[in-house]
């Protein structure tokens, strides 16, 4: 059974691009439009790792990561967030509210696997 | 998205690897034969190198670490460290086949044969054993870890193993854990955080390197890092571990070598086996795409056809002999229907391909015309993966070139008059396909002036189309398009002008059981929706009875089936029955009355009701003697083999031999519906024209 990464993105192109890069190097793929989404997506099917873009409509990313380790069914999950390289602060409030990591955008497909890998199974 | 430059460079490099995995095993050949020169022996090196340098680039680990290993003992033989003797060829050809299964495993994503790669890995530490590395391969620079867990490192669901799993992919590690501040259990919290790793990595590595490891925890725990050159391991026997020149290490394949827990993913290396099984065959390259001559998929296609009426005219044989429903014979004849059925969606499947192809060409097709016409256009496509027939897909591409030439030169307005209209001066044309209930639907939507239905209705009263006082609803009008011979640019231009009108498209797109309509905005532009089957081979249909005949309607269509009460028909006029359906009233057609099978109508009460929908939502309640179920077929034309019938798409041969007919259920409800009352008052003054709307 292959790692299955839920991506949460409001943008379609970076939820394709996250798509692609991700099921080629095996994953298998979730998608959630926002926070809500994500966690409405999450109670059918539990991914094993998040990736999540932190701007998003409804709930973003900082009220979804903060929902994630809420729920202690969700507290061990790896959440990774896409960040700028610029926003050194953003980062630290990810990690406040609980994010395991970081992909600092743009990222290469390698750098995208590379982090999964370093915080899951 | 189109094509990934990604996915493209991989498949480039699996295909190069195919290549250089040829050279190597010639030139391993070569050597073995005594033939080899030094150049030989380089090109054998160089081959095992490009490839570990490629998997690097797509993180393939295992290949890269194997590569590795053997590119090591390749380099020591090109070094003449080690001599070419006839055991250790026959190792290093052993280690080709090892290292095209890793390549075709990582190309294929499956797991490759771990113990047998482990086994010769052991090998090749052993080789090391007779002829050890020359002294200064073994000296590296030393890193000293020091790691401490903080509770919020754990909060954030990091996992201190996954770390030091990666710590490990960067050189030699040994790890000791400090567990003195561990509690007493019953002092112990459950989310507490009590252990410090001691690490001792060999590595060329940098600083840098071993922070990236740590990135997501840095401010979550205690982390020292000090660099001491280091002197021969002395822990260490000499060559138990393959070192490379560049300073990485393989412990992954080492014996065990552990002190602690914290290293999880070493596993111990199977004991050095005095005989190492021969290498199974090497599978047949991994081809991604081979090519079929298309004569040869449709036979296939037909032969399906063939098989899936075999298979139900055994089910019906099988039916009229009275055999049990639960008897062996039923229930495999149940398993054959399954698989028969798989069959024909894996070969439908062969001929399926993304709309991609023709939506590539329309850019080109949009800049010409633009040019032309001295327009302003963007086009949009969306949905390019959707796939269908290549039959289907090679029959859409002159509708779609007209529908967007259409569009561009009828839809948008000049960049001018679209200013004053507080538009942009570039206008849009979007393309976009998707699948819905089993059909294509292609859409071409501008945002243009839309239709302007009084110079349709001038024109077509000019044109003798429509008396000048004809009735028409606004959605009639715009479909008076589709009619023969109808423009309506007040100049015809050159891309107009060319003797293809929509009706010339509705036709052809008719031919292939498609449907064209239009919805237009004044102002806002027009929407025309292009819709298709998936495939041209097979339905899947209700089988139902009336008036003696066999009849099948297209699944598809069928939104349910009822039983019709007396008291909820309404007849409007001698012709036009309506039924009430939950608080609605929607118009009721005898279909073997429609079709000529009797004059009279059925007894509504004694007869079956199917509410079926056709394209644009537009909806009727069909009356049938009797349904028996539902069935695949596969269609055969009836235009072929006899002559088009309005009313009926196609014919198809039942499990008992005989021929069936497929409504065209959208022909049917028009027929029924007001639209199809009012354009019986026009017929009379355009037949032939009316003939197209209803039929087409």
């Amino acid at each position: 059974m292959s790692t299955t990464v839920l991506t949460v993105d409001d943008s379609r192109a970076m939820r394709e691009l996250l798509r692609f890069a991700l099921a080629e190097a095996g994953f298998r793929v979730l998608q959630a439009e926002d926070g809500l989404h994500g966690l409405e997506v999450m109670a059918s099917e539990m991914p094993d790792v998040i990736v999540t873009d932190l701007n998003m409509p409804r709930l973003d990313g900082f009220g979804f990561i903060e929902a994630v380790r809420r729920d202690a069914q969700y507290r061990a999950m790896p959440v990774l967030v896409l960040t700028t390289e610029m926003a050194a602060e953003q980062k630290n409030r990810a990690r406040e509210a609980g994010a395991t990591g970081w992909i600092v955008k743009p990222f290469d497909p390698v750098k995208l696997v590379d982090a999964i890998r370093r915080v899951s199974a | 998205m189109t094509t990934d430059p990604m996915a493209a460079i991989r498949e480039t490099f699996f295909q190069e690897c195919e290549e250089q995995l040829a050279a190597l095993e010639g030139g391993l050949i070569l050597m073995e034969t005594g033939a080899a020169d030094s150049e030989t022996v380089n090109a054998v090196f160089r081959a095992v190198h490009s490839i570990k340098g490629g998997a690097g680039i797509f993180a393939l680990d295992a290949l890269v670490r194997f590569a590795h290993v053997f590119e090591t003992s390749l380099d020591q033989v090109r070094a003449g460290a080690l001599a070419p003797a006839p055991h250790v060829l026959n190792m290093l050809l052993r280690a080709a086949d090892v290292l095209a299964d890793l390549v075709r495993a990582a190309r294929s994503g499956k797991p490759a044969d771990e113990q047998r790669i482990a086994a010769l890995v052991a090998e090749f530490a052993h080789l090391g054993d007779a002829q050890p590395p020359p002294k200064k391969a073994r000296i590296m620079p030393r890193w000293e870890i020091s790691f401490t867990a903080l509770p919020a490192l754990y909060a954030k669901a990091n996992e201190t193993v996954l770390l030091l799993r990666e710590l490990q992919l960067l050189g030699e590690m040994h790890v000791s854990l400090d567990a003195s501040r561990l509690p007493e259990l019953g002092m112990l919290d459950p989310e507490g955080a009590y252990f410090t790793w001691n690490i001792t990595l060999e590595s060329a590595c940098s600083a840098r390197d071993i922070h990236d490891v740590f990135e997501f925890v840095t401010e979550d725990c205690t982390l020292e890092i000090d660099e001491s050159e280091s002197e021969l391991e002395p822990e260490l026997q000499p060559g138990s571990v393959i070192t490379g020149a560049n300073g990485f290490s393989f412990e992954f394949f080492a014996p065990v070598e552990t002190e602690t827990a914290a290293a999880p993913e070493t596993e111990p290396a199977p004991p050095i086996a005095a005989s190492i099984e021969p290498s199974p065959k090497p599978e047949a390259s991994v081809n991604a795409t081979i090519r079929v001559d298309l004569d040869r998929v449709d036979r296939m296609i037909d032969l399906v056809g063939e098989l899936v009426i075999n298979e139900a005219m055994l089910s019906q044989r099988v039916l009229e002999a009275g055999i049990n429903r639960a008897s062996g014979v039923a229930m495999a004849l149940e398993a054959l229907e399954h698989l028969t059925r798989e069959i024909q969606d894996s070969v439908m499947a062969i001929r399926a391909q993304p709309v991609r192809s023709v939506f590539q060409r329309m850019p080109r097709l949009v800049r010409e015309v633009a040019a032309q016409t001295g327009k302003q256009v963007r086009l949009i496509t969306e949905g390019e993966g959707t796939e269908v027939d290549k039959t289907v897909i090679e029959r859409i591409a002159d509708p779609l070139t007209h529908m967007i030439r259409n569009a561009i030169d009828h839809g948008l307005e000049t960049p001018e008059k679209r200013l004053a209209s507080c538009k942009p001066a570039e206008g849009l044309v979007r393309l976009s396909a998707l699948h819905r209930s089993g059909r294509i639907v292609l859409e071409v939507a501008d945002d243009g002036g839309g239709i302007n239905r009084a110079r349709v209705r001038q024109k077509a009263v000019e044109n003798g189309v429509i008396a000048a006082d004809a009735a028409l609803s606004e959605d009639e009008i715009d479909n008076l398009i589709f009619l023969p011979g109808f423009s309506t640019a007040s100049t015809v231009s050159d891309i107009s002008g060319r003797g293809v009108g929509m009706d010339v498209v509705r036709q052809s797109v008719a031919a292939l059981g498609g449907r064209i309509s239009i919805a237009s905005r004044p102002g806002l532009g027009s929407v025309f929706t292009l819709s298709l089957p998936l495939t041209l081979a097979v339905l899947d249909g209700m089988v139902v009875s009336t008036g003696g005949h066999t009849l099948i309607i297209p699944l598809s269509a069928i939104v349910e089936t009822l039983k019709p009460k007396l008291a909820d028909i309404f007849a409007l006029d001698r012709k036009i029955n309506v039924i009430r359906l939950r608080g609605g009233y929607v118009p009721l057609v005898d279909v073997a009355e429609s079709l000529g099978y009797r004059e009279h109508r059925a007894t509504p009460e004694q007869a079956v009701a199917l509410l079926v929908e056709g394209e644009g939502g537009m909806r009727a309640v069909l009356i049938v003697d009797a349904i028996h179920g539902q069935r695949q077929v596969v269609i055969k034309s009836l235009e072929a083999n006899y002559r088009a019938v309005p009313g009926i798409a196609a014919a198809t041969v039942m499990g008992d031999g005989r021929v069936a007919l497929i409504l065209d259920v959208d022909v049917v409800i028009k027929s029924a519906s007001s639209d199809g009352v009012r354009q019986e008052t026009v017929k009379g003054l355009y037949a032939p024209a009316m003939e197209l709307i209803e039929h087409g």
